[in-house]
């Protein structure tokens, strides 16, 4: 694999893609949405082929050299400047344990999300084309370790998203989209202003010898690199590293969507066509984690570890809250979201604890949460279709005409639940005993317990208001499954079965980076003190 | 045979319902004579069973582990090697339960070939059979608290989809669903219980865990912990046994069908937590186990009480298993481990008995369950009738009997138990239980199958049930009689499966957190010489529980007789009339008829609270939380505004002013222009003049 830049394909495929797209004619329906389905395709192909060749034992996190299929070029360099000296910014990527399930995971749902996609009733060329754009600016986030190159990616995802929810979305579409559009962009502002921060206070060696600033995140990772007096050093003692973490812990919990920060979320969701919805849940969401991981913590370490306790607070807080509120959702989709809202506190409460099980957990629970709840949007997506309603109690006996998708839903919910068996499970149970084995974290975790008995609260409840009791004779003759919608189906609880039963599969990609995270935020800048406001 | 084969053959014995389950469900709608196959395996399984369980028991000392990594965390920092295993343990507890599982099971899929016949969704019956089967056994089979919990919560699954089977009444989804939710709440006790434990040794097996608290390493350096770790685990008990105050899913249960009742529901699942009991018995504490006693004993009162004046043929029965399962699970708590272990195995025989003998009854009555609407049914089914009462003398305690053996056991435990701890309630209630069960069972099977039917239309449709439904009631009231147990019918010490089989293990605590009659050093002196005697109740306990014998099964005896004696009073002879009665003793009688007002009580409390904060919290995110960030859009906009005007009138204005000024200026000044050049010397020369008078350069 040496010098082929697999990372660079899976990136700007969908672009190249996008482009034949952009060639063919309005009314050559077919062609564009195979030449979708192909380039998703071959993106599945090139993530197992990454996989296969993917070398388990080397951590990466911060050292380039345990990074795998890097790719790094200088990109942008202007010489000469004054008191600048060199301004540069590499094209730098590279995956390890942790962006690995990221890359997996895009790949897996942007293919199911295509194919889901297939009965878009207007625009499909735009629509494609914007969906493939979408697809580069996720992946282009989970494998830059420049953080120029990583922002430039978070926000080449925002313009797609923006018109995919605004122009193919249902009837309160601009609103949910101006919304998810100016929230996200709120929480750039802040990444932004950190990064400049970050920028202006550690320098790299060039290859020529001299220091220049840098983006390079692994580069921010080393407290030696910093400057005495940069904004964000950690040797200046009037630093503002307390207040620049909380900013781009903002900035990531937007998207997360953590508590307070989580109302655009039901509202994209809702608006937001079935394939949309699957994207948002299934791999955005987790960039606000991901982010977290990647550049939070282990630039910020000395910081992360003051603030352990806040963010399994609200990560708590989200399990919990997230579960009371979906308890009361009448219609199915906003339930879901806020199921969402609920599991994604997981991952933060596993974060929180800063250990081996709490982290591997919280990466693994991005992956599981990813494929499951995608399996709960389509869900909902094909009984809409069929449908044209979402009211948890317009439905009621669909169970009896509807075997074989009562079938899957059950899977999905049961999975949701966390029942043993599956993905679900594993991941949470590895979150628990993360933040429970943590005494900082422990009370929060077993007040968390209380989102397990509500996770089960309202999934079996929907469960049963929509399949069981009396069939609602108004959906008497509503079809079955068709075998497009099975293909969506069976590999994603393939997935979740699969990995419920052999969690090593996962487990073993991560582990090793993530033991390596936990060894750095727990170690490095710890000769410094923070200093806040 | 090799403990190889046996691991290998136990390992199939597991695999197989799943297999069966995995191939009846995706195939049953094209094939539906799966059904047939279902059963088949499951004969196959209880052969199988029989073979693994000969062998063991042939050599009762042994035990025998396997075990396998299932996942790893690497190399995790300050830890070293973080390793997850899983594995099986088979010892004689394992196959004795592998038997009384895969036994009744078998039966149960035998009577329900008859039982469950038109049904619309008939073989996907049996699929859920076959998977009950798989999460049965994995308890069974477990070595390690992790599996247990993985199996603990996949019966919970087959339970939802069991007793929801018949999903088009919303009273069975509503069941259904109460069962799941509530077992989940002791299922978080049993995980939190299970995170103390791996958080401190880093392992899920118990034997491993056992050794490091012998050793001394306690959870978080404190016997405290230790305890809450066992009464924690035992919350998962107090949900699948059903008990108080987690038992009201039980009884709703009933709503599936009767031979699941039989299965899950008496025989198997609800003892699933008894089983969990016994196996975490060498960890507990004197304060965990006094805890587990008062909740057994409070609920087999709890429990009886209710049953007394239920008139549904299964609700009888249903509150009865909770009642039974409350003395197992007393009987753990006062250290009567055997026993309690014991009872469970004959529980379990005589009261799937009961339940498919209600089965037949139910089913030859045309679903009526009210006993109000039975009566007489003794002469048109006899073999019915007669295994229904061989059973319901076993549960009474009647001499003969296998529930006569384990009974007594238990409550001369609890007698011994009341005399060296000086807790008295707890042989009080036990005994009183007994008289009352005696009581309610003999009402029970005078008013269903005695006197002259009720509702002579339903009477004469009723007829004997098919061979294939009797069989199994003629095997299980069989292993209702004491000699598969012990040769001697009024002592079960003596027989093989107390003296050989199982025994009790030895506390692992430390010593002072044990109860008196529990520690080791008063034990020793006695039983020291003994090779082989595991050493784990003093003498003084032996010698307590010796003395407690025979007034034991006396006075069970005579409450018993008067709970019998009463009843056929009430309901045979009619000597006393039971609606007078009632009639007395109303606020009592509305009391035991409504269950305690439990449900009512968590209706009120528990889900009407949820349910509106719930509310609260979701009319919270819609109007305040997301009202923020509208209301921040909304002065972002009135700024907006404000700035617009600001900048039409006042920045543009300002430009527009200073055009209209300049304009107004130039036009002022353009008189000047005049071209004259005359008058622009004259201005030339006038500015100098002022320039000069104004500087005044000289």
């Amino acid at each position: 694999m040496d010098g082929f830049p697999i990372l660079s394909l899976l990136t700007f495929l969908p672009v190249l893609g996008m482009v034949i797209i952009l060639f063919l004619k309005k009314e050559q329906e077919k062609e564009i949405k195979y030449t979708a389905l192909i380039v998703t395709g071959l993106q599945v192909i090139l993530a197992a082929i990454l996989l296969g060749n993917y070398d388990y034992s080397m951590a990466g996190i911060n050292d380039v050299n345990s990074f795998q299929f890097v790719e790094k070029f200088r990109w942008i360099e202007v010489t000469g400047l004054s008191w600048l000296g060199t301004l540069k910014v590499d094209y730098f990527m590279g995956v390890d344990g942790i962006s690995v399930p990221m890359v997996l995971l895009t790949a897996i749902v942007s293919f199911i999300a295509t194919i889901s996609s297939w009965k878009i009733p207007k625009a499909l060329k735009g629509y494609f084309a914007l969906f493939l754009l979408l697809d580069t600016g996720m992946m282009g986030v989970f494998v830059s370790l420049d953080f120029f190159l990583f922002y430039v990616f978070w926000e080449l995802m925002l313009l797609p998203m923006y018109f995919l929810i605004g122009i193919w979305g249902g009837p309160r579409k601009e609103y949910a989209a101006i919304k998810f559009f100016l929230y996200t962009l709120v929480g750039s502002v802040f990444m932004l202003l950190v990064m400049i921060g970050l920028y202006f206070s550690a320098t790299e060696t060039l290859a020529d010898g001299t220091q220049a600033f840098t983006f390079n995140l692994l580069a921010l990772m080393n407290q030696a690199n910093y400057t005495a007096t940069g904004i964000l050093s950690p040797y200046n003692p009037e630093n503002w590293r307390f207040v620049a973490y909380i900013a781009l812990f903002v900035g990531f919990a937007i998207k997360v969507p953590m508590f307070p920060f989580h109302t655009w979320l039901p509202d994209a969701h809702v608006e937001a066509p079935t394939p949309i919805s699957v994207i948002l849940a299934g791999v955005l969401l987790k960039m606000g984690t991901y982010g977290l991981l990647r550049i939070s913590y282990p630039i910020f370490p000395d910081v992360t570890r003051e603030l352990m306790w806040g963010i399994a607070l609200f990560g708590m807080i989200n399990i919990v809250y997230g579960a009371f509120v979906a308890l009361a959702q009448k219609d199915f989709k906003k339930l879901i979201a806020y199921s969402s809202v609920s599991h994604m506190g997981y991952v933060l409460l596993g974060m929180a604890s800063l250990s081996s099980a709490g982290i591997n957990g919280a990466v693994f629970q991005m992956f599981n949460h990813g494929t499951i709840t995608a399996m709960l949007f389509l869900i909902v997506g094909v009984l809409y279709d069929r449908t044209h309603t979402r009211g948890l109690n317009d439905f009621g006996g669909l169970a009896a005409t509807l075997p074989r998708y009562t079938g899957f839903v059950t899977v999905a919910f049961f999975a949701a639940i966390g029942l043993p068996s599956m993905s679900g499970f594993i991941s949470e149970a590895l979150v628990f005993v993360g933040a429970f084995g943590v005494e900082t974290t422990r009370t929060l975790a077993m007040i968390s317990t209380l989102g397990i008995l509500l996770g089960a609260a309202y999934m079996l409840w929907t469960l049963q208001r929509v399949f069981f009791g009396k069939l609602n004779e108004k959906w008497a003759d509503i079809t079955d499954l068709d075998t497009r919608e099975l293909i969506m189906f069976i590999p994603l609880t393939i997935i979740i079965i699969f990995l419920g039963v052999y969690p090593s599969f996962m487990l073993d990609i991560m582990s090793t980076s993530v033991n390596s995270l936990v060894e750095i935020v727990t170690t490095s800048f710890s000769n410094i003190t923070v200093s806040g406001l | 045979m090799s403990d190889a084969t046996l691991v290998f053959i136990s390992l199939v014995i597991l695999f197989l319902p799943l297999a069966g389950f995995t191939i009846v469900i995706h195939l049953g709608k094209k094939f539906p004579k799966l059904y047939l196959f279902e059963v088949g395996l499951q004969l196959v399984v209880l052969l199988l069973t029989i073979v693994v369980a000969v062998v063991k028991l042939a050599t009762p000392e042994s035990v025998i582990i396997s075990e396998f990594h299932w996942f790893s965390l690497g190399d995790v920092p300050l830890v070293g090697n973080m390793v997850v295993d899983l594995g099986i343990k088979i010892d004689n507890i394992t196959v004795l339960m592998m038997i009384v599982v895969n036994l009744i099971s078998f039966l149960v899929h035998l009577f329900s070939v008859e039982y469950m016949k038109g049904d619309k969704r008939y073989t996907r019956y049996f699929a859920y059979l076959g998977i009950f089967t798989f999460s049965m056994l994995g308890i069974v089979l477990t070595h390690n608290l992790l599996m247990m919990y993985i199996f603990w919560e996949l019966v919970g699954l087959s339970s939802y989809l069991l007793i929801g089977f018949w999903f088009e009444k919303d009273s069975a989804a509503d069941a259904g669903k109460k069962a799941f939710l509530v077992n989940r709440v002791g299922d978080i006790g049993m995980f939190l219980g299970i995170l103390i434990l791996f958080t401190q040794y880093h392992t899920f097996t118990f034997d491993t865990i056992y050794a490091q608290i012998a050793a001394g390493n306690l959870p978080f350096e404190s016997t405290a912990w230790l305890t809450a770790a066992g009464i924690l685990i035992f919350m998962g008990a107090v949900g699948k046994s059903a008990q108080f105050p987690l038992h009201v899913w039980l009884p709703d249960a009933m709503e599936g069908p009767t031979p699941v009742s039989a299965l899950i529901h008496a025989a198997t699942m609800v003892a699933a937590g008894v089983y969990l009991s016994v196996r975490i018995f060498a960890m507990l504490t004197a304060d965990a186990m006094l805890v587990i006693a008062i909740f057994g004993a409070f609920t087999s009162f709890v429990a009886a009480t209710i049953a007394l004046t239920q008139n549904d043929i299964k609700k009888v029965l249903a509150y009865s298993t909770v009642s039974q399962l409350g003395y197992m699970v007393m009987s753990v708590g006062i250290g009567a481990y055997a026993f309690a272990f014991f009872h469970l195995v004959t529980h379990a025989f005589f009261k799937a008995c009961l339940f498919l003998g209600s089965g037949s009854v139910i089913n030859s009555m045309h679903h009526e369950q009210d006993i109000r609407n039975m009566g007489g049914l003794r002469k048109k089914m006899p073999i019915t009738y007669l295994a229904f009462l061989i059973s319901t003398l076993a549960i009474s305690g009647i001499p003969l009997t296998s529930g006569f053996l384990s009974k007594d056991g238990l409550l001369a435990g609890s007698i011994a138990f009341g005399s060296l701890t000086g807790h008295w309630l707890i042989p009080i209630i036990g005994f009183t239980v007994a008289a009352m069960t005696a009581f309610y069972m003999f009402r029970l099977v005078i008013i269903t199958f005695h006197g002259k039917p009720r509702n002579q239309d339903k009477y004469d449709h009723a007829h004997e049930s098919p061979r294939v439904m009797t069989l199994p009631l003629i095997i299980l009231s069989a292993l209702s009689i004491f000699i598969w147990y012990t040769p001697n019918p009024i002592a079960a010490a003596d027989g093989w499966f107390l003296q050989d089989w199982v025994k009790t293990p030895a506390s692992v605590v430390p010593q002072e957190v044990r109860f008196d009659f529990m520690k080791t050093d008063a034990a020793h002196e006695t039983n020291a010489e003994e090779p082989g005697n595991e050493i784990v109740h003093s003498e003084m306990y032996t010698e307590a529980m010796h003395h407690a014998h025979y007034p034991a099964m006396f006075l069970s005896l005579a409450l018993g007789g008067l709970g019998i004696l009463f009843a056929f009073m009430l309901y045979q002879w009619k000597k006393i009339d039971p609606d007078k009665l009632a009639e007395k003793l109303k606020p009592l009688y509305k009391f035991s008829l409504n269950k305690w007002y439990v449900d009512e009580l968590y209706h009120a409390t528990v889900i009407a609270g949820t349910l509106a904060w719930s509310g609260l919290l979701s009319w919270f995110d819609g109007n305040v939380i997301d009202g923020i960030v509208n209301g921040t859009a909304t002065v972002t906009r009135f700024f907006s505004r404000i700035s617009n005007w600001f900048d039409t009138f006042v920045v543009d204005g300002i430009v527009n002013l200073s055009a209209l000024i300049s304009g107004f200026v130039g036009l002022t000044l353009r008189r000047l222009q005049t071209g004259k050049v005359q008058s622009y010397i004259l201005f030339v020369v006038f500015s100098v003049l002022i320039i000069v008078l104004i500087f005044q350069p000289f």
